[in-house]
């Protein structure tokens, strides 16, 4: 009989994986006005995937906490990670930080947080997106795992808990895969091929509202998270020219011609 | 990246998406590519490629045979001319070679419909790229009597678009510009070959939506959606072209180039000539521009998927939801069981519902402010579910599962598509009597002896879906190949039942060649006789997509 296992999940708001950003005019922060905000998918993997170690067996998993640090927004987040099945929430409200700012919260400080809280919480298993689409950073797991000095699985494309409590992953790397094993405690970053996240439903959206959220400051956790990066400057990428149609091979070689192709 | 973040995520999307698939154009990417390619999210609706002359060849490659062969009983219309080389040279002085299209392989895409159904025989296809070309064209049609087809592209149901002996087809693709666009009114100006979708997005840019949706939009022409008086998804919310369409400009069978380009939302300066060519279907003119009036696109979409019990239930949540959620509905489509398990055989995506239900219903809204949209869904379907109307339902949480969730409604035509044949009946009856069609024909399929989705069976499946805020039901009847014997079994049997209602037995998609023998199971014939002078008096030689509409 495995130990049973306490799971914390981390989990980030973040413009939605559909919704092309948009820098402002000022070239210094990433619209956010009016735009879509959702759970970042890796951690809506991290989320399910942890839901599933409990639907496997249901002696396996206590509990499933989910954290997020961030404005008060990121209580979407943890509303629609409750709804997958998470058991409870905790909100690490950062003062100073809102939507436009949520880059320059930076992962070291998101994985000083997390640590704090971790040690609080009696976690045994952290399950948590391998990055972020916002800032692609994919550091905070690492870092996390390093502050804890716990194991770490990184890209986890698939996760096995043995009976001696072992936990096997398999993670993809360059030209294949990798299986590693580790025992608890241990920190397990999510691929996209680890899982399909389930459709929300009502029922449980419904009960999500009765679920308990606890809140937090970087100041109760004793955490400094004053940024040690600056933004110099922030640019959309290249636009993409649309083609054109030529009429004849002709007019496609002098068109190749005109552009240096050849 | 230490100090210079150039954390945008367009680029790191691709990043993400690279380690499984890059992220396929939405709506235009096959369906089965990319869920097969791992990741959930990818997958768009689709549609279309399996119709759309773009990808016969990864479709059903079954020969379709020729119209003049399936319906013996139309025959060619003597008074018109026969295409000749003089012909030919004459379109040759006023196109591009590249415009003039002969070659047996470049026709065939031409001369078949999206449902591989009908097979024209068409020997040339013109590619104007503006207006006065067209006009040239139609002058020498004129004169020389030659027949003509009107084509968008060629996403029409009833065979409308494809020639049924020899016509020339007038294909508009080549007129694809967007002629201008007001800000301020959300006024557009669009050559008649802008396709729904890139016209889509390029308000989308700007801030606006077109006024209609369709699972053709990937490919369909504005033009065609015009020439149809095309319903589709939104219909609901927005109306129909005939309240957004504001001016059309068309070349008439003589060459004339009509312009009622006009816009103004108000003009009420005699008849309006433009209502006759909005769902004309090309037997009036070929049009080539057209001006439409766009609302502004709603900041906050949602949408919910439900499963219930019996289509009684299907009603009660659509008069709630009516009530409930007002002025932010703005799609309420339902579909059986059976339409979500053709839909699940050759989609990879991941089903919004895990169980089985009877009946799905698909609800969206579209509005301006979140937490008011959200709070009036939640509340709409908690009471959905405390009232068991509702047996299950899930609520999309981001983009992704939105556009997901609509491809198990925006899929049931490429799905039904991809089994062979499908017998379409797009009807418009009392929303009480809408199922009961499709179960009156599951009936008498079986009463004279047919199975349904056996082994054995041609008849793979018999589906019902449709726009139910309107109305509007889609009986499908699929089967592995066409068979004139089922055809006698359906038709003019599901008229007659629709005439007993008095619904309409075209809704949304025309009449084209398919529905033309039973116009008079919903028009009376006073209506008919008018119709008919309309014509008479627009296309005196009758050139103008003969053999069809009226
Ligand atoms: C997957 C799928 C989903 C669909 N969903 C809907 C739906 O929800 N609601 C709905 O109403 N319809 C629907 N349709 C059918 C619909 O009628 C067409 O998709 C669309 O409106 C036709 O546009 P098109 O450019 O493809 O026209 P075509 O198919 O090329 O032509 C249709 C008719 O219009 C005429 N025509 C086309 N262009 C012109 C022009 N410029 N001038 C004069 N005549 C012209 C043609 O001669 C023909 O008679 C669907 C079709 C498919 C394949």
């Amino acid at each position: 009989m495995p130990p049973r296992l306490n799971i914390v999940v981390p989990v980030k708001r973040v413009i939605d994986y559909a919704i092309k950003p948009r820098v402002n005019a000022a070239k210094n922060i990433v619209e956010t006005n009016g735009v879509k905000f959702s759970l970042n998918p890796f951690c809506e993997i991290a989320v399910e995937e942890a839901v599933r170690l409990r639907e496997s067996n249901k002696d396996l998993v206590e509990s499933i906490t989910l954290v997020s640090a961030g404005s008060a927004k990121a209580q979407d987040a943890l509303r629609s990670g409750l709804a997958m099945g998470a058991d409870k929430a905790a909100l690490i409200e950062c003062p100073g930080i809102d939507d436009s700012k949520l880059l320059s919260l930076e992962p070291l400080a998101v994985a000083k947080l997390l640590k704090a809280y971790v040690d609080k919480s009696g976690a045994n298993l952290v399950i948590m997106g391998k990055q972020a689409i916002d800032d692609d950073a994919n550091q905070t797991g690492q870092m996390l795992a390093g502050l804890l000095n716990w194991s770490q699985a990184t890209n986890a494309s698939k996760v096995d808990v043995a009976e001696d409590g072992t936990v096997s992953v398999t993670r993809e790397v360059d030209g294949g895969s990798e299986t590693l094993a580790a025992k608890l405690p241990m920190v397990i970053t999510t691929d996209l091929r680890l899982n399909v996240p389930r459709y929300t439903k009502l029922q449980d959206i419904m009960k999500a509202k009765k679920k308990k959220t606890d809140k937090l400051s970087p100041a109760d956790l004793g955490v400094d998270i004053t940024p040690r990066l600056e933004t110099v400057s922030l640019a959309d990428p290249p636009k993409r020219v649309g083609g054109a149609k030529v009429d004849s091979v002709d007019s496609l070689i002098s068109k190749l011609k005109e552009v240096g192709a050849i | 990246m230490r100090t210079t973040l150039r954390a945008v995520r367009a680029v790191s999307a691709r990043r993400v998406g690279s380690l499984a698939t890059a992220k396929p154009a939405l709506r235009t990417a096959p369906f089965l590519a990319s869920a097969a390619a791992g990741f959930r999210v990818e997958a768009a609706t689709a549609l279309l490629q399996s119709c759309g002359r773009r990808n016969y060849s990864a479709a059903v490659t079954k020969v379709v045979r020729p119209t003049a062969e399936m319906y013996p009983e139309i025959v060619r219309d003597a008074r018109f001319g026969e295409l000749t080389a003089a012909d030919v040279e004459y379109f040759k002085s006023i196109l591009p070679e590249s415009a003039i299209l002969q070659d047996d392989q470049d026709l065939s895409g031409y001369n078949i419909d999206s449902m591989r159904k009908y097979n024209g025989q068409s020997r040339l296809v013109l590619k104007p790229r503006t207006t006065e070309e067209v006009s040239k064209i139609m002058k020498h049609c004129g004169e020389r009597k030659l027949a003509v087809v009107p084509q968008g592209g060629n996403t029409g149901l009833v065979g409308g678009s494809v020639p049924v002996f020899d016509e020339i087809v007038i294909s508009l693709a080549n007129m694809n510009k967007i002629r201008s666009f007001d800000e301020v009114s959300g006024i557009i100006v669009v050559d008649a070959g802008c396709i729904l979708e890139a016209t889509d997005s390029f308000l989308a840019e700007h801030g606006y939506i077109f006024p209609l949706d369709l699972g053709a939009k990937g490919s369909c022409h504005i033009g065609g959606n015009v020439a149809t008086n095309a319903g589709g998804l939104r219909l609901l919310r927005y109306g129909s072209l005939h309240g957004s369409v504001l001016g059309v400009e068309a070349v008439m069978a003589d060459g004339t180039v009509v312009n009622g380009l006009g816009k103004l939302r108000k003009d009420n300066t005699g008849y309006d000539i433009k209502q006759l060519f909005i769902g004309s279907e090309g037997t009036l003119g070929v049009i080539t521009g057209v001006s439409v009036l766009c609302p502004k696109r709603s900041k906050v979409v949602n949408v919910a998927f439900f499963g219930l019990d019996s289509y009684e239930k299907v009603q009660q949540a659509f008069v709630k939801a009516k009530s409930e959620l007002g002025e932010v509905l703005s799609a309420f489509e339902f579909m059986d069981r059976e339409s979500q398990i053709q839909v699940a055989r050759f989609s990879e995506l991941r089903r919004p519902l895990d169980e089985q239900h009877n009946f799905y219903v698909l609800v969206e809204t579209s509005g301006s402010n979140r937490e008011h949209d959200d709070e009036k869904l939640q509340n709409y379907l908690e009471g959905l579910m405390e009232s068991e109307i509702i047996d299950d339902g899930v609520v999309a949480q981001d983009e992704t599962q939105l556009k997901n969730i609509w491809t198990w409604r925006e899929g049931i035509p490429e799905s039904l598509a991809r089994t062979g044949g499908v017998y379409k009946y797009d009807v418009s009856i009392p929303l009480e009597d809408l199922y009961l069609m499709v179960e009156d024909c599951r009936a008498r399929l079986i009463e004279k002896g047919y199975e349904i989705g056996t082994e054995a069976s041609n008849i793979v499946s018999v589906v019902g879906y449709g726009h139910l805020g309107d109305g509007n039901l889609h009986l499908n009847v699929a089967v592995k190949s066409y068979d004139k014997a089922i055809e006698k079994v359906l038709e003019p049997w599901v008229y007659e039942w629709i005439q007993k209602r008095q619904g309409s037995i075209s809704a949304e998609h025309g009449l084209g060649f398919a529905k033309r023998p039973f116009l008079k199971y919903s028009k009376d014939q006073s209506m008919i006789n008018l119709m008919k002078q309309v014509k008479e008096i627009y296309d005196p030689n009758g050139i103008m997509n003969p053999y069809k509409y009226i």
